[in-house]
């Protein structure tokens, strides 16, 4: 078998996450090209068909969620992926599909952080929440990647990995091997045809429709059942600290810019600054707990993040006043729009820290005051009262 | 259209000498019951119990899977003794995608309504059929959503009354209807392609025929198959109930009409099956006109 990689190798992230999905037993993969997810499907395309598997190139992020829904509702390990706006299309399936109680596992290679609340806030209908997962770099998505099959099964919920540009693109020396994950009861809810006529046929559903003998959810009852379950996956929530027990400036950051800033505050702590560090490895469950406890004893609390601020919000839920919450990120891309850009640098990042600690104000994003929008004089007015 | 004499006539101008009884109690393998949550005169029933007896007949009872769309039809998901994976509006043609490939024994099937298949999702059912996959698609055509209270569809045919059509399909200001069969019968991977109908008992039968000759395409992996079903709504045509077949005859019939689009390679388009029809009915009046028809 040539998938299975268990010597160093150099490779493209998308390739090391793809042969680690592929150890997971993942059989089945669809999407539709979108840089810089484009590669996943690359690697998929090439893989799968060598392990019995499937890839299928759909038409649209629709129908490779349609497929991938219906490979994993046989039972079988699937996922499709995304980036951006496809992932926007797909938030639908994600949403149903939660009610559906089906283990999709979604590989989305963002443009950039600002799709953090498009990640964790979900986007589709209704009342959901699906586990995300956010690799710092390779080496991790290789073992991240096998957990979000293990979560995804463990749970029978969406599973979402969020990497980037970097994650997706950045060739690193890694080990493509098994991560040991606990056993799993068997899929017996699989549809395959074999019960249909016998009395007792399978059924996968978002809705509260049921067969005579089954649980007669109703529509409000499968909306109770699924709210109670979430509860239940916040025991997945999982994060890294570091410096935190003397820290007087926490810094809270995910995904690849988190490297970044572990980094930077390394660097600072030669210097002698107390500064240390929270990375969500969950994105949702957000790590609440960690993140208020680092809190406890700090000055400040800032969030980096390659956006506009929005991990920023949930950071401030976590700290609950007890310290000021800052935000230090901003937007910054490359010229295409798709990687990650200037401020994904340790000399700007450590400076932002800096600027943080020493009660100083941030120094201006590369490139972004040039842009500031100038509001026109009618939308500088007043806005009248209107409620009676 | 001249009256054509056939067959013996059942005398209805008077009581029959004995009450209605059932002749042979038949309740197909897959189905759990004989009952339906929908409409008095809905068709569509109808066209559910003909697929699960097809099945049956082709001894693919223990190998189904339906893909099931969103519409009134929804309901019967708990009514067929079918393994279901319920699918999003329009979705159900890429889930039975997934599926066919994970699992390629299986006999696998969407059913889905006109506003799920060719509005929501037309894009799904033209792939899947272009892409030649092995799975059957099977369309439930009242011309209408049904489930929102009647209001047109893709396939709503001109002067239709709807609840957003109010004064009848305008071809100007709502366009044209989507003739669906022959969209999918142009394409190279569809293999088979029929329209089918439920307004009168030979519509049934002829239907049940196409239902099966589309599984049995799919049982030998000679690609996609597809089968649209004409159904009556009543309620959403906005019609007495008992006058649902006479409107659906005469009003959808007559755009979308029943005949096999695609088998054995040759394609027809539905214009053909016009003039097929037109054709067969001056050759039954020129035999009226001679004193009879020729068997």
């Amino acid at each position: 078998m040539t998938t299975a990689t268990p010597t160093r190798a150099l490779m493209e992230g998308s390739e090391a996450l793809v042969r680690a999905a592929i150890l997971a037993d993942c059989k089945f993969f669809a999407g539709y090209p979108m840089t810089p997810f484009t590669e996943v499907l690359e690697h998929f395309a090439a893989l799968l068909p060598d392990v019995g598997g499937v890839c299928i190139n759909a038409e649209s992020e629709l129908e490779a969620v349609g497929m991938a829904w219906g490979a994993v509702a046989t039972g079988e390990r699937a996922a499709t992926g995304s980036t951006g706006q496809g992932i926007a299309l797909m938030q639908e399936s994600f949403s149903e599909a939660t009610l559906a109680e089906l283990p999709l596992v979604i590989f989305n290679m963002s443009r950039s952080q600002g799709d953090y609340f498009q990640a964790t806030r979900g986007g589709g209908h209704g009342d959901y929440r699906h586990l995300v997962l956010a690799p710092q770099d390779v080496r991790e998505g290789v073992r991240l990647v096998q957990l979000a099959f293990h979560l995804a099964d463990k749970w029978r919920n969406p599973v979402m990995l969020y990497g980037d540009y970097l994650l997706a693109h950045t060739q690193e020396a890694v080990t493509v091997e098994k991560v040991d994950l606990p056993p799993l009861p068997p899929k017996d809810w699989g549809v395959d045809g074999t019960t249909s006529g016998t009395g007792r046929s399978r059924t996968v559903t978002s809705l509260g429709v049921a067969k005579p003998g089954a649980r007669p959810f109703g529509q409000e009852g499968k909306a109770q059942y699924i709210a109670t379950k979430m509860a239940y996956l916040e025991r997945e929530v999982r994060s890294e600290s570091g410096y935190c027990d003397d820290a007087e400036t926490v810094i809270v950051a995910f995904g690849s810019p988190a490297k970044f800033v572990k980094y930077a505050i390394a660097q600072l702590r030669d210097e002698g600054l107390r500064v240390g560090y929270v990375r969500p490895i969950t994105l949702w469950p957000f790590p609440t707990e960690a993140v208020h406890a680092a809190a406890q004893g700090a000055r400040v609390v800032g969030s980096f993040e390659i956006s506009s601020g929005q991990m920023v919000d949930d950071v401030r839920i976590a700290v609950a006043g007890a310290a000021p919450v800052e935000f230090i990120g901003g937007v910054s891309s490359d010229h295409s729009g798709f990687g990650l850009g200037r401020l994904l640098d340790v000399d700007e990042v450590r400076e932002r820290i800096r600027a943080l600690h020493e009660g100083r104000p941030q120094p201006p994003v590369p490139g972004y005051e040039e842009f500031a929008y100038e509001p026109l004089p009618h939308q500088l007015a007043a806005t009248p009262e209107v409620t009676p | 259209m001249s009256t054509i004499p056939l067959g013996p006539v059942i005398d209805t101008s008077r009581a029959p000498a004995s009450g209605a009884r059932v002749v042979e109690p038949q309740l197909p393998q897959l189905l759990f019951t004989n009952t339906h949550h929908l409409c008095p005169g809905c068709g569509e029933p109808l066209a559910i119990r003909s697929l699960a007896e097809a099945l049956e007949d082709l001894g693919l009872v223990h190998t189904a899977i339906c893909a099931l769309g969103i519409g009134c039809y929804t309901s019967f998901g708990g009514t067929v003794d079918v393994e279901i994976v319920q699918a999003l509006h329009g979705r159900a043609p890429s889930l039975a995608t997934g599926i066919k490939r994970m699992r390629p024994d299986a006999t696998v099937f969407t059913l889905q309504g006109d506003g799920d298949m060719v509005n929501e999702g037309l894009q799904e059912v033209l792939h899947t059929a272009a892409r030649g996959e092995s799975v059957t698609c099977v369309l439930l055509n009242n011309g209408v959503f049904g489930e929102t209270g009647g209001h047109m569809t893709a396939t709503s045919v001109i002067g239709q009354r709807t609840k957003n059509t109010i004064d009848g399909r305008d071809a100007a200001y709502h366009g044209y209807p989507i003739l669906i069969g022959d969209l999918i019968a142009r394409l190279e991977g569809a293999a088979y392609v029929a329209r089918g109908s439920v307004h009168n008992a030979g519509s049934v039968a002829r239907t049940k025929k196409m239902l099966r000759r589309a599984f049995e395409t799919q049982r030998n992996r000679a690609g996609f198959s597809f089968v649209e079903i004409l159904t009556m709504c009543p309620t959403g045509w906005f019609i007495p109930t008992g006058e649902g077949p006479d409107y659906l005859s005469s009003t959808l019939g007559e755009v979308h009409l029943m005949g096999e689009l695609k088998a054995d390679g040759v394609i027809r388009t539905t214009e053909e099956l016009h003039a097929e029809n037109v054709r067969k009915a001056a050759e039954l009046d020129a035999q009226l006109a001679r004193g009879g028809i020729e068997d």
